[in-house]
């Protein structure tokens, strides 16, 4: 089992995600710079973290796509490999168009940054089988852009194919059915605006991000 | 040597939050009579060598300049 954290210039949670995984599945993680052509071999889970990757520049996420590093990691993802964005890294994956809609700036324009409840909205899937029926957990949520956007047939879909996977109780963004988390037609890839990488032990006042990852390993 | 300038807005029905809050700010300083203010981005830049800079300004709003599933681009080249 192995797994690899993707740094850009302005990346801000790449160390946190490399402890919470390390902290939470006892496997070791890779940090892999930017501008890489290649990803190490035999990868079952690569996060985008966190961050403000080129400052958010143009638009949060666009530049750090033209990064060599993603044309790999989309090459892994097509090949079935596991991938998580993380905040910075979701608007990243939606930028490069590997899950669809975008992130807007908040509603109501406030960076939000605290423990969000969400609700499981998908347990199914390989990032949540974990939960096993819990239908709530606890995350720390901090973005200025984190409002999802996807148009009314886009939704339709997300909706009908169970690519909605976690849910705000209490949206605090305006994002769109109360959506904080989805994955791909395939399954393999999720984007998410909430940080399980700042929720992997009580300590930090939840340890329901460990949940996560422990079920990317577990289904890999 | 062509000058482009590139104007992206978000588009109709995609909230535009900086827009509202300017639109507010301006209402609050007397303005009344503001409506539907909106807030883009407008990218300037020579292009030299292109045999179609219109063209090829297009092809850079779609790679890289507009997220067109929110916003949209008008072109301009002097």
């Amino acid at each position: 089992m192995s797994a690899a954290v993707i740094v850009f210039p302005g990346s801000n949670c790449d160390r946190d995600c490399k402890v919470a995984i390390e902290r939470s599945t006892g496997e070791t993680v890779q940090m892999v710079w930017h501008q890489e052509t290649e990803l190490p071999s035999g990868l079952d889970l690569i996060v985008l973290p966190g961050g403000f990757s080129y400052g958010d520049y143009l638009r949060c996420g666009a530049m750090a796509v033209q990064s060599p590093v993603m044309q790999a990691v989309k090459k892994a993802a097509d090949d079935g490999v596991a991938v998580v964005g993380i905040c910075n890294g979701f608007q990243i994956l939606c930028e490069a168009g590997m899950l669809p809609g975008a992130l807007l700036k908040n509603a109501g324009l406030k960076y939000v940054c605290k423990p969000i409840s969400l609700t499981v909205a998908n347990g199914q899937t390989r990032f949540t089988a974990g939960y096993q029926g819990q239908r709530e957990v606890i995350m720390t949520q901090g973005n200025g852009d984190g409002n999802y956007f996807a148009d009314a047939e886009t939704l339709a879909r997300l909706e009908g194919e169970g690519q909605v996977v976690f849910r705000y109780v209490d949206n605090p963004n305006g994002s769109v059915a109360d959506i904080a988390g989805i994955q791909n037609a395939q399954g393999n890839v999720l984007g998410m605006m909430p940080h399980p990488d700042r929720a992997f032990e009580e300590e930090l006042g939840s340890a329901d991000g460990a949940t996560l990852f422990r079920s990317v390993f577990a289904a890999a | 040597m062509a000058k482009v300038k590139v104007h992206v807005f978000l588009k109709p029905g995609v909230l535009d939050v900086q827009g509202k809050a300017v639109e507010g700010a301006l209402h609050g300083l007397g303005w009344g009579g503001v409506a539907n203010a909106r807030v883009g981005k407008l990218v300037e830049f020579d292009l030299d060598g292109a045999a179609d800079p219109a063209a090829e300004a297009k092809k850079m709003c779609e790679t890289l300049l507009a997220n067109t599933v929110i916003e949209s681009y008008r072109i301009e080249v002097a």
